[in-house]
């Protein structure tokens, strides 16, 4: 069986940025699976702006920042093989995939980076009564059709859930010609960027319903409009607020979800908040030398983060192949610190540290429960405070972090548990 | 005197900032909770712009379609005589990242510039 000493699950963002890490880390043979037919990954339809900002400085295009990636690649002579898809992984990291060259193959990896992304929440998920009619899409499917495949879904649109892909959307249709003219939120505030909020919808005068939800969809062959109503504070909608909208097109942004099979049949532990693999601090998951990074780990709201998590999984990986080829012990010593979410925080990533693996400093990522103006971020290693630090405003739909030094965690004797929470002020 | 309101889009917060104009141009600036929200206002109300991404169809592609954008950001009031121009063009491949599409779009003296790559369908099928 061939060997390759890193393989790569995905050719998205976090696999891209994951393999050049680890070549960059001195692994010669690393290897990208990809199921598309092209590198690059969900950036391909993203055709808007406002990606790398954090990295390059400077606002790119989808493509043009896969681009960035897909040159490294190119330039490291990374292999990839594309139109490629992964059925297996075993605990014992045999990566059994197909494509129509290769037939179906196996292939022996030394440490395995799960980077397969993740995929839209679909109806089925929601429970919207009524028929099932044509001219349902999700947000992510319409983006492809309009942006790809030169395909319009439609001509009078309703979105629901106001997550950033049905925003950007909401701006594309209009672009296109078609007329956007709602977008129903569940919940009291947005899941998308303010920016998204503003240069999509407000710009194109398109109205935003928060507290708002589809309550029933109209029409046998294809739609013919939806009933939106406004729901109470229990999310239960009220009848007399029924409101009906023509439309032939009903978008779905309502949230993501990590595509997790492969990592679930290999025996990874996977995190019910996240929908993603429980990680260390070497984003490493409950099966040594698999490591997670992107979208399939956490839903992140900016690709440079995807990006800056998975270069930090491939040099992990790099530095567990070299540790597995000097044949030294794969072992470390020292107990596992568990982070605690508590009060305000919904999930951290990683979700474990082992201080003498650390580097001398943690980059520990998590959303928050709520919108939080004024309140403080604040660290307990067991009972003591250690951080407590300031925030004009936290919301769900921003990604926030904290940095931890290892210096402190380590003058902490006997430290068993460090604990994230939101307080008030 | 007319009060215009502006969403800062400088953080999270969403400050809606209020403008106040007359004819002499900004005379007062409220609602901010910081000095980006007075630069962004400003900017919003004087010279709105913004950079427009979209798609042009391709002839004998690999692909139907290559993304493009705006190279430098236009005003606001001229994304939709833009996006006519963009709409009733098409191009041949192959077509390079950077390659300029459309030259002056809509008089505003920005070019329009494709944002990824689309080879002949020939190279694809052999």
């Amino acid at each position: 069986m061939e060997t390759y000493e890193v393989i790569v699950i995905g050719g998205g963002p976090a696999g891209l940025a994951a393999a050049v890490s680890a070549r960059e880390h001195g692994i010669d043979r690393v290897l990208i699976l990809e199921r598309d037919k092209e590198l690059g990954g969900i950036l391909n339809q993203c055709i808007h702006n406002g990606f790398g900002l954090q990295i390059f400085k400077e606002e790119l295009t989808g493509p043009e920042y896969a681009k960035r990636f897909i040159d490294k690649v190119e330039e490291l002579k990374i292999e990839y093989k594309l139109n490629t898809m992964v059925l297996n992984i075993s605990e014992g990291k045999v990566v059994t995939a197909v494509n129509r060259d290769d037939g179906l193959f196996e292939l022996q990896a030394k440490a395995v980076i799960l980077a397969m992304g993740c995929r839209e929440r679909s109806r089925g998920a929601l429970n919207i009564p009524g028929y099932r009619p044509a001219g349902i899409f999700s947000a992510g499917t319409a983006q492809r059709l309009v942006n790809i495949e030169n395909y319009m879904p439609g001509n009078e649109v309703v979105i629901l859930g106001s997550g950033d892909i049905g925003l950007i959307m909401a701006r594309r249709m209009t672009l296109e010609g078609a007329k956007v003219k709602v977008v129903a939120e569940l919940l009291p505030y947005s899941g998308g960027l303010k920016r998204n909020i503003v240069q999509c919808l407000n710009d194109y005068d398109i109205p935003l319903k928060l507290s708002h939800t589809v309550v029933d969809i109209h029409g046998k062959e294809r739609i013919s409009g939806v009933t939106i109503a406004r729901v109470d504070d229990k999310g239960k909608p009220i009848k007399s607020t029924e409101e009906y909208y023509s439309c032939d097109t009903l978008m779905l942004s309502v949230g993501l979800i990590p595509e997790n099979e492969l990592s679930r049949e290999m025996g990874v532990d996977i995190n019910p908040v996240t929908n993603g693999p429980r990680v260390n601090e070497s984003l490493e998951t409950s099966v040594e030398g698999v490591f997670a990074c992107g979208n399939v780990l956490h839903v992140h709201d900016l690709v440079d983060y995807a990006t800056l998590e998975a270069q930090n999984a491939g040099r992990n990986a790099a530095e567990y192949v070299n540790k597995y080829n000097d044949n030294s012990s794969k072992a470390v010593d020292g107990a596992e610190i568990n982070i605690i979410a508590k009060n305000g925080i919904r999930y951290t990533v990683p979700e474990k540290i082992n201080i003498n693996r650390m580097d001398e400093s943690v980059i520990v990522r998590f959303r928050v429960t709520d919108i939080f103006k004024n309140a403080y971020v604040v660290v307990f290693l067991d009972g003591e405070r250690i951080i407590r630090k300031k925030r004009l405003i936290m919301v769900p739909s921003e990604m926030e972090e904290i940095r931890l030094e290892k210096a402190k965690l380590a003058a902490h004797d006997q430290l068993r548990t460090v604990t994230i929470e939101v307080e008030k002020e | 005197m007319e009060i215009k309101e502006v969403i800062c889009i400088s953080c999270p917060l969403g400050c809606v900032v209020k403008v106040e104009i007359d004819d002499g141009g900004i005379k007062n600036i409220t609602g901010y909770s910081c000095k980006r929200g007075i630069t962004y206002a400003q900017k919003e109300i004087t010279n709105p712009v913004r950079i427009v991404t979209s798609t042009i169809k391709v002839d004998g592609g690999e692909k139907p379609l290559v993304s493009v954008k705006t190279k430098q950001s236009i005003p606001k009031n001229k994304i939709f005589d833009c996006m006519d121009e963009i709409r009733r063009m098409v191009v041949k491949a192959p077509v390079e990242a950077g390659d300029i599409i459309i030259e002056n779009v809509a008089g505003t003296g920005v070019d329009v510039v494709a944002t990824k790559e689309v080879q002949p369908a020939f190279l694809i099928n052999q």
